[in-house]
């Protein structure tokens, strides 16, 4: 029998604390792009009981996709916002998902994302994620940005680190291995740097604003 | 001198002259002059003087 909402908060609360869970329950954060960071950052969000979660994805579920995004045989060529809003809501069907099937650029950031507290880069191509950074950095100084920049290969996964490089920008990643490098990109190695990203997430909603 | 990523170096110029000597790709950064967001857009209107601190940000792909 799926627990009622009133039981998935108070086991939450016993897990985390009642004032921190507070926090977190009514944070509003983005996820945009949900391949092998974001939907693994998604779900460790929804898992810690996140206020509204807003993911954002403008591509489908491809075959390629299932050896590090967390996705099913079942949902290849769904959307990957519908796909993870399913996934989600198996998780806790009580979570608040805003989802949007959109490709966003400098033009309809400033509009889609206002809403949100904290904003995560989750993009795999460099220059939509350099877009995506600068455009909350200019246009929403308060904003805090947690971005992903170097997780691919099977190097050491003990390169992955969290810096704080700019005021509200939080990085995480080795910073330079790049998938156009032909190495690959394997789950274990992306989930590191999902986890560090999640991890400075749920962080910042906690007030503590050092890595 | 200037201070970039916290190393020291000698450079007068516009930020895209900067970006090009150290070799990034202005694309894929995000740049803080003196702690100021710069907008892509002023990457060659932007002048970098004496005593001037730089955090370059480079995104590589992959995610």
């Amino acid at each position: 029998m799926i627990p009622s909402e009133r039981e998935f908060y108070n086991a939450l609360k016993e897990r985390h604390g009642e004032e921190l869970q507070k926090k977190i329950t009514s944070a509003k954060v983005a996820v945009c792009g949900l391949g092998g960071l974001g939907s693994n950052i998604a779900i460790a969000l929804v898992r810690a009981g996140i206020g509204r979660l807003h993911i954002i994805d403008f591509d489908r579920v491809d075959v390629s996709n299932l050896n590090r995004q967390q996705y099913t045989a079942v949902q290849v060529g769904n959307y990957k916002t519908v796909a993870m809003t399913e996934n989600l809501k198996a998780i806790n069907p009580y979570c608040e998902i805003v989802s949007e099937t959109v490709r966003l650029d400098g033009n309809n950031i400033p509009e889609l994302l206002g809403d949100d507290d904290i904003i995560c880069e989750a993009f795999d191509n460099p220059e939509a994620k350099a877009v995506l950074v600068n455009t909350i950095l200019e246009k929403f100084p308060e904003k805090y940005v947690v971005s992903g920049s170097g997780m691919s290969g099977l190097g050491t996964a003990n390169t992955i680190i969290t810096k704080q490089v700019m005021k509200k920008l939080y990085l995480c990643g080795d910073g330079v291995s790049d998938v156009a490098d032909g190495t690959g990109l394997f789950l274990s190695r992306v989930m590191v740097c999902a986890g560090h990203q999640a991890n400075m997430i749920l962080r910042i909603i906690a007030g503590e604003l050092n890595v | 001198m200037i201070t970039v990523n916290g190393e020291k170096l000698e450079f007068s110029g516009n930020i895209s002259g900067l970006l090009e000597i150290l070799e990034y790709n202005g694309k894929r950064v995000a740049v803080e002059l003196n702690e100021n967001i710069v907008p892509k857009t002023e990457y060659d209107n932007t002048i970098v003087s004496d005593g001037d601190k730089l955090e370059i940000v480079r995104f590589v792909g992959g995610g």
